[in-house]
């Protein structure tokens, strides 16, 4: 029997038996529903990942010097003490690193602390990410301003309390009103707006529309406290080539300031968009084979559930067996005929799941800041695992089916 | 009743004989069938049933037998035996020349779809079918492409004035429109015989008489026809009646001797 119509016949009793077929289906559909949606929604991560954390929160090409990771997963107690032994990063490490920067590297110091904000429009609300930077910061980050400037190098010299604020800042503590010039108050202390960055938007939590940055030499570092502890220094490299060995030139300025023996290991790090992203890839690695090992049950459910619904149909249709027999089928035309059948079940039951995890992810991607990223490898999958799913689960229900006799099947009722 | 036609031996009684005891010589083509020492017998857990105690049979082309015998003298049996759907436990079977009774499976299911046109009692449609698929199916088997296949389908189910009921299905079709159907699906393939295994069995007299009169049609038209019936006046239609009792060839005589045994 042609493939077309043994496909059509196989349709045909999808059609007929609408419930049976709807439970059949159902393992088989979770799994693709879940194993689409899963792929998607990791792969949206990773793109999110990759260009707005890596691109926007760290920068590009660009890696921090800290005392320890701020990116960290699975710290234990002994570690995390011996963190608290290591030397501080002081402006003078940041000094230090500058003067020994090729001129093409870009550079900034920057420390930080949660602070109170108040203005003559506001005076309470959640704290804001209060910054003290260098003004190199604005170009090693992209940030661009809407309105307004950002501070220079003699305004961050001379120590000036001015300050550039996030657009929800803006907003928030100057509703419909122009805040350059105006006065915005960090744990009480004045501060002059002179201007407000572009929207950013929030990744892994923490809205970047709510951050403040003034000169790194203002008042803000007192509030920070940066004179005795910096949270970082930031290094830009101008190519991703120059990046290794910029990470160099800077390690030996460290190990030297701290007086490392060449035996010792670092005391302290340099964190990069390449450290989170290697952070992420191995997340990532285990998101996606959970991500598998959940619909892979469900497949070996689906799987057993069709194959006892083409044992029951192999029963059922017994009487049409010997009949098929009895006109010239032979056992692999009978043989065909159910695996096909019990294929396409699971096929059209994997296409449901496309569909649905599809739907899915999207819903996904309107209800959080991932972005919905179907992989089309997880559509080619589903519907290769879908075939293979029916054809084994098929494959002893048409050999009992093909290996009737033709005179007892046809006596069946 | 005319006496020279009575007494003159239908295909030829001799030559019959001739064809039935040369054991391993494969007949001359224009015997459709040959059986020689057909047995079939079925090990029921120790007890051995022999349902065919050794039948020689010798059919030629055209001709119309009726097969009869009390229930259980393996009439069903002989009919699967030569239907293919049975392979004998001895004997030769040839079907146009050919032995078919050791064929493979395949071999064997080609022939039934080619060679064979099988008519039950029971109908045995395909419930979820119409009438013109279930008189298709032996060409999609036969791997004939759709457009040729429909065109065949609607000239077997017009040969038993059936095409106005194409689109129906079994359960809409009265008892003998359903043998028609069969009987169409039987013939859609041009085999060279139409056996049919008490066709009228489950159908009432007057229904019987139609589905007889298209079998009549059939021979007339030179279809080999083969037929298992319990009624004597059914038979009757037929040109050579073969009597079975306890799995053997009682009496194989043409009508006529046989309603003069009958005494009808
Ligand atoms: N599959 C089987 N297993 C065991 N015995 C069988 C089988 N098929 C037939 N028989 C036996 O073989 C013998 C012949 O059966 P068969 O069906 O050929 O008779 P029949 O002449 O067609 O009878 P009826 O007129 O009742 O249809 C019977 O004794 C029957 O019980
Ligand atoms: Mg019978």
């Amino acid at each position: 029997m042609p493939l077309f119509d043994a496909v059509r016949l196989a349709l045909q009793t999808l059609r007929v038996q609408k419930l049976k077929s709807f439970f059949t289906l159902l393992g088989v559909t979770i799994s693709v529903t879940f194993l689409i949606a899963v792929v998607s929604v990791v792969e949206g991560m990773s793109k999110y990942v990759e260009q707005d954390f890596a691109g926007k929160f760290l920068g590009v090409n660009t890696f921090n010097v800290r005392r320890f990771p701020d990116i960290q997963n699975d710290v234990t107690d002994l570690e995390w003490r011996a963190w608290q032994r290591r030397p501080r990063i002081t402006p003078d490490d940041g000094e230090a690193i500058k003067a020994a920067l090729p001129a093409d590297a870009r550079w900034a110091m920057q420390d930080l602390q949660w602070g109170q904000a108040s203005s003559a429009f506001k005076t309470s609300g959640q704290q804001v990410l209060s910054m003290a930077v260098t003004p190199g910061y604005f170009g090693i980050k992209d940030l661009n301003i809407t309105t307004g400037r950002i501070f220079n190098d003699q305004e961050d010299a001379l120590g000036s309390n001015v300050v550039v604020i996030g657009s929800e800042i803006a907003e928030q503590y100057f509703p419909n009103l122009d805040p350059l010039g105006r006065e915005l108050r960090i744990n009480k202390f004045p501060f002059t707006v002179i201007g407000v960055l572009e929207k950013q938007g929030t990744v892994f939590g923490l809205n970047l529309d709510r951050q403040i940055m003034a000169p790194f030499h203002s008042y803000m570092s007192i509030i920070t406290r940066a004179r005795l502890n910096l949270y970082g220094v930031v290094v830009q490299a101008s190519t991703p080539a120059a990046y290794p060995a910029l990470q160099q030139t800077v390690r030996e300025v460290m190990r030297k300031r701290h007086r490392l023996r060449p035996s010792e290991d670092d005391n302290f790090v340099l964190e990069g968009s390449d450290t989170a992203l290697a952070q992420w890839l191995t997340i990532k690695k285990f998101l996606v084979l959970a991500g598998m090992f959940l619909p892979a049950i469900g497949l070996v459910v689906g799987a057993i559930v069709i194959m006892n619904i083409m044992l029951v149909a192999v029963a059922e249709r017994t009487r049409e067996i010997g009949i098929r027999m009895s006109i010239g089928a032979r056992r692999r035309d009978i043989l065909r005929q159910f695996l096909i059948e019990s294929a396409t079940l699971s096929v059209v039951g994997a296409i449901l799941g496309i569909v649905l995890g599809i739907g899915l992810s999207k819903g996904v991607a309107a209800v959080s800041p991932l972005p919905a990223a179907v992989a089309p490898w997880s559509i080619l999958l589903a519907v290769t695992v879908g075939a293979g799913v029916g054809i084994i689960a098929g494959a002893y229900p048409a050999s009992r089916a093909s290996k009737l006799d033709p005179i007892f099947a046809m006596r069946q009722e | 009743m005319n006496e020279t036609n009575l007494d003159a031996p239908i295909g030829a009684t001799a030559e019959r004989k001739v064809v039935l005891q040369s054991p391993g010589q494969a007949p001359d083509p224009k015997w459709v069938i040959v059986t020689r020492g057909i047995k079939r017998e079925y090990d029921m857990g120790g007890e051995v049933v022999r349902a065919l105690r050794g039948v020689d049979l010798a059919i030629s082309r055209n001709e119309y037998v009726a097969i009869m015998g009390p229930s259980g003298s393996g009439k069903s049996t002989l009919m699967n035996v030569i239907g293919c759907l049975d392979t004998p436990n001895a004997g030769e079977y040839w079907l146009n020349g050919t032995l078919v009774s050791s064929m493979s499976d395949d071999a064997l299911a080609r022939v039934r779809n080619k060679e064979i046109g099988f008519v039950f009692q029971t109908f045995n449609l395909l419930p979820r079918a119409t009438a013109l698929h279930n008189v298709e199916l032996p060409l999609v088997y036969a791997g004939i492409p759709s457009d040729e296949r429909k065109k065949r389908a609607k000239e077997a189910l017009a040969r038993v004035q059936l095409d106005h009921r194409m689109d129906h299905r079994p359960n809409e079709l009265s008892g003998g429109q359903r043998q028609r159907v069969a009987i169409a699906r039987a013939l859609v393939n041009r085999p060279s015989i139409l056996l049919a295994d008490e066709p009228t069995g489950n159908l009432d007299s007057q229904t019987s008489e139609e589905i007889m009169r298209v079998f009549e049609e059939l021979a007339t038209q030179g279809q080999t026809v083969i037929m298992v019936t319990h009624e004597p006046d059914i038979a009757s239609h037929a040109r050579r009646v073969i009597v079975l009792r306890d799995g053997e060839v009682a009496t194989d005589d043409r009508r006529e001797q046989f309603t003069q045994r009958l005494g009808m």
